[in-house]
């Protein structure tokens, strides 16, 4: 390609002078600098009235750039870690996977293109949402739907359809092992859940076994802080689920149904194997456990990991309490109970039944014959509602209801009487328990059912959980929200139905309950029975008078220290409804702690 | 005869010096070349295997400093065929212009580049700036001027911001009508010519002994093999473009393909533009989850593309776990980098060396990933 070309054409280079030129003119960078794209990778910005410190973005982090650090001054809040997210922009490779997976939305990465220091420790910073220049820089990089790195959507259980009604069969079909694995996979192990559980179950951990398929050591995980795995992979309350990571913009990890499935999938020796793995030999002293419900239970399940001889005092034919007399068979079946259960009976607890503390055995005499007494004795009595008509044979009570219904479910008992059409008093879960169960026996008998029910508080202010709703509408239920009983109308000894008002306001401008009426509206709740669950009691039989007066407190809880040790009384201990209230998870937290503090009360009294 | 020991590099780091070759000399000959690699070397392909499927993306685009969009598309590809995904329709559309793009802006830098060796320097400052507005567009499209991290297994990360076509269109325009004057100023200068034409042959024969691929295989043999048309991945089977060839291959002539291509490469661009669907999802999950635990199912693969130096592979193994288990990099510039230094460096002279690695496709970081 020789060309000869023209002498002057080096002037052509002339014309450049004239042409715009492609590079910028900038005075001064750090000033006036380049204004970066929309989607510019810059320094981070991290709202922290958002952040809830759960440490995604460090464990994203593919050069370990995010440490999460504690910041002073911080007030800790339900749901939230006490850390924070600090950037070392020696290792940042800005690639911005930590804005990408940010399970609050909290973290974004600002415009600016420049930092520059003579000091070394400005490139480790914590930042918050005014960045790294502390000039709240314009919002570079941000998160979009198509760049998530969060699955937030949970997977779907099967459920028998409404036509369930007619029998006691269990509603939750449980998890395939391949939804498992997927639904495991969606959790970030942050452990917010761990923090917020009562019992402080390993949850993670628990999970990454799901996710491994290492069942053995999911159910050790579990057994570790909760010897009630199938009750509370059915029935719990989960605390967890409601701070968890990932409900902050999505569904959050269904943490019961996980634990549920490991208990359902294990096989009997890996089940055995994690379960009493930590269960030793009778080496230390002999406690008695008054109550057989989740706290007794706990304690014992405890006291014999750590080598006491347990005696567990029940004054029901068969031990488990509420988990056994409470919950409906559609929800908990037997099967679990009898599981859970009979895993509490092979770690070496000895079951007393048809005893009941107080009556049959007093408190003297378990303090004369055992080193310690735990008392996990519940709420076992059903709280009336003193209305007109009140006291008519026909108005029956949520708890020696729902303990006939599992009675006759196990052949241990008649049928229970029931009309065809009742009225149920009461808007949390145990009244939905009775409105349900009577659903499903009035199927069974008339083939037909008519339940109302009666409930104080609006939709919006409801206490029992959303799905019995959804799963109550679905079976039928005539459910009235805010509406006030008034009375129950009796005619010739026969009742006829329920007075009910429309509810204005259930507290007063104090905050006391004290609910107003509006008298216009009201109608009548055709029954011929009526059921009251409009909440429980505790029953002190086995207290004297001296004890009640010195340890209940005006709630009638029973007074306790942290471990459960009850003042006074440092034999004395006790769990469950009686020092927290009723729930499950709570009764397994405060059992496992008492035999905890027994055993610290042992090994050092003098 | 009097033989002296030099250096070249490793003492630069980005350019051709990173790499270090021995050069035993004989006045202005080069008498003998050992190639002493590894001070790039970082254990990428060790580095992968502790990090996550998702974290990896992170490292793999530094495997090749200035044509990192070619790491994403494989491992990406990878992932997906283990996975058995389908990637969107628009998203294939949308890698197609970020690798393009990707072409561009390493032949501009290349053509420029060929300003250092031969002390031109007019060249590369031409060759970089208008490289730099192709950076701007992936600046607004990635969120990053170098290391991009958009194409993702599944997909691509985000969907193109509003307007980018139009900008695009702009400096593609601005790009073929530029093209002719660097033409002018570098393939076809004197001082150029002088130095690189009938320079730094690389015969056939040299082209199936080593296993040489992409620009240097085309110009010696005249073989159309470019993976884009022989084996199409993305949407390249729906665009119209020629594979630029020539049968005597001598440093100019590789120039000049490179050349070639980038036409082609504006040509497939615009075909692009024309025909990608305006609109849809750019992205599907390979895996359930959150990208803590995203895995691949257990299996392996070997997804190669077109890299501007030649084919460009990983060869991913999975055991189905978060991590891989095994990735191993087919760096396009391995055959000659390594093998062909020690064998045909040596008859050149010190200062043709650099023109030798430059123009051969050496890319010092994937021989030494």
């Amino acid at each position: 390609m020789n060309r000869t070309k023209s002498m002057f054409s080096p002037i052509r280079a002339w014309e450049y002078l004239f042409r715009e030129p492609v590079t910028l003119h900038k005075k001064d960078v750090f000033v006036n600098p380049r204004e970066a794209s929309d989607r510019y990778r810059g320094f981070h910005q991290n709202d922290l009235s958002l952040c809830i410190g759960c440490g995604t973005c460090s464990e994203i982090c593919p050069t370990d750039a995010i440490s999460m650090v504690a910041v002073e001054g911080l007030i800790h809040e339900e749901g939230k870690k006490d850390e924070r997210p600090a950037f070392d922009y020696g290792r940042c490779s800005f690639c911005g996977l930590c804005v990408d997976i940010c399970t609050s939305d909290s973290l974004c990465m600002s415009k600016e293109y420049i930092h520059l220091s003579q000091d070394p420790d400005s490139f480790f910073y914590l930042p918050d949402a005014s960045g790294i220049h502390e000039k709240e820089a314009d919002k570079g990089y941000q998160r979009d739907e198509v760049s998530e790195l969060l699955d937030l959507v949970r997977q779907k259980m099967d459920q028998e359809d409404p036509s369930r009604k007619s029998s006691f069969v269990e509603i939750m079909k449980g998890y395939s092992k391949k939804e498992a694995l997927e639904e495991a996979a969606r959790c970030v192990a942050c452990g917010i859940c761990t923090d917020t559980c009562p019992a402080n179950m390993n949850i993670p951990e628990y999970i990454r076994a799901v996710f491994d398929d290492d069942m053995e050591e999911g159910m050790r995980q579990i057994y570790k802080t909760n010897p009630l795995a199938n009750v509370c992979g059915r029935i719990c309350t989960h605390k967890c689920e409601e701070v968890c990571a990932i409900s902050h913009r999505g569904e959050p990890v269904a943490i019961r149904w996980l634990k549920r499935y490991l208990v359902d999938h294990a096989s009997e020796e890996d089940y055995e194997a994690g379960a009493l793995s930590s269960v030793t030999a009778f080496v230390q002293g002999k406690v008695a456990v008054v109550g057989s419900g989740p706290s007794g239970l706990s304690c014992a399940y405890y006291l014999r990991t750590l080598g006491y001889e347990v005696s567990v005092y029940e004054s029901q034919a068969l031990p488990g309490g509420v988990i056994r007399y409470g919950g409906p068979e559609y929800r908990l079946p037997e099967a679990s109970v009898l599981k859970d259960i009979s895993m509490i009976e092979k770690a070496g607890v000895q079951f007393i039944c048809n005893t009941k503390v107080g009556v049959d055995i007093t408190l003297e005499t378990l303090h004369a014959e055992y080193d310690a007494v735990f008392l996990g004795t519940g709420f076992s009595l059903s709280r009336p509602l003193k209305i007109p008509g009140y006291e008519h044979p026909d108005v029956l009570y949520a708890i020696p209801f729902l303990a006939s219904v599992r009675d006759y479910l196990r052949d241990m008992g008649p049928i229970p009487v029931v009309d065809q059409k009742a009225v149920v008093i009461g808007g949390g879960n145990v009244a939905f328990d009775v409105a349900r169960s009577l659903v499903r026996l009035q199927e069974k008998l008339y083939g037909t059912s008519c339940v109302h029910m009666a409930i104080l508080e609006s939709r919006d202010q409801m206490l029992a959980d959303a799905e019995e709703l959804e799963e109550g509408l679905e079976e039928g239920l005539q459910v009235h929200f805010a509406y006030g009983p008034q009375s129950i109308s009796i005619v010739d000894d026969r009742i006829k139905g329920l007075h009910v008002t429309k509810v204005q306001s259930i507290f007063d401008a104090e905050g006391r309950f004290n609910p107003s009426y509006d008298q216009t509206d009201q109608k009548v709740l055709e029954g011929t029975q009526v059921y009251m669950a409009i909440g429980q009691m505790p029953e002190y039989a086995y207290l004297n008078d001296e004890m009640r007066d010195r340890v209940l407190t005006k709630r009638g809880l029973i007074a306790v220290t942290d471990g459960g040790q009850i003042e006074g009384y440092p034999w004395l201990f006790a769990g469950g409804d009686i020092v927290r209230g009723p729930d499950i998870i709570n009764g397994v937290a405060t059992g496992h702690q008492a035999a905890k503090a027994i055993d610290l009360w042992l090994q050092t009294k003098p | 005869m009097k033989e002296v020991k030099l250096f070249l590099g490793p003492q630069h780091p980005g350019m051709h010096g990173n790499y270090s070759v021995h050069m035993y000399v004989d006045g202005d000959m080069i008498k003998k070349a050992r190639p002493t690699p590894g001070f790039l070397h970082r254990g990428f392909e060790k580095l992968m295997e502790r990090r996550f499927w998702m974290g990896n993306l992170a490292l793999i685009p530094r495997i090749c400093v200035v044509e990192p969009d070619i790491n994403e598309m494989v491992y990406a590809m990878g992932i997906e065929a283990l996975a058995d995904v389908d990637v969107p329709e628009r998203a294939h559309w949308i890698r197609m212009i970020i690798l393009e793009l990707g072409r561009l802006a390493i032949h501009m830098m290349s053509i420029g580049g060929i300003g250092g060796p031969t002390g031109m320097y007019t060249a590369t400052y031409w060759g970089i700036a208008q490289r730099d507005l192709i950076l701007d567009l992936f600046e607004k499209i990635t969120g990053a001027r170098i290391y991009h991290m958009y194409i993702v297994p599944g997909g691509v990360r985000k969907d193109l911001p509003e307007g980018i076509l139009e900008d695009l269109a702009k400096v593609l325009d601005q790009l073929e009508k530029n093209l002719p004057e660097y033409e002018e100023l570098i393939l076809r200068h004197p001082i150029i010519h002088t130095r690189i034409k009938d320079n730094i042959l690389l015969p056939a024969s040299v082209v199936w002994e080593l296993g040489v691929t992409g620009i240097g295989m085309r110009s010696a043999t005249g073989a159309k093999n470019d993976l884009r048309k022989v084996k199409p991945y993305a949407r390249y089977d729906q665009v119209e473009f020629d594979v630029p060839t020539a049968t005597y291959s001598d440093a100019l002539t590789r120039m000049n393909l490179k050349y070639q291509e980038m036409h082609q490469s504006i040509r497939i661009l615009r075909q692009v533009m024309e025909k990608m669907p305006p609109d849809g999802p750019v992205r599907t999950a390979f895996s359930p989850g959150s990208a803590l635990r995203y895995t691949v199912p257990a299996g392996m693969v070997y997804t190669a593309v077109e890299s501007s130096r030649g084919e460009y592979g990983y060869f991913i193994v999975s055991d189905g776990k978060e991590k891989p288990y095994r990735i191993a990099v087919r760096g396009a510039s391995y055959a000659q980098g390594l093998l062909g230094i020690e064998k045909y460096l040596p008859g050149y002279r010190i200062d043709d060396a650099s023109i030798w690695m430059d123009t051969m496709g050496v890319c010092s970081p994937e021989i030494d990933r």
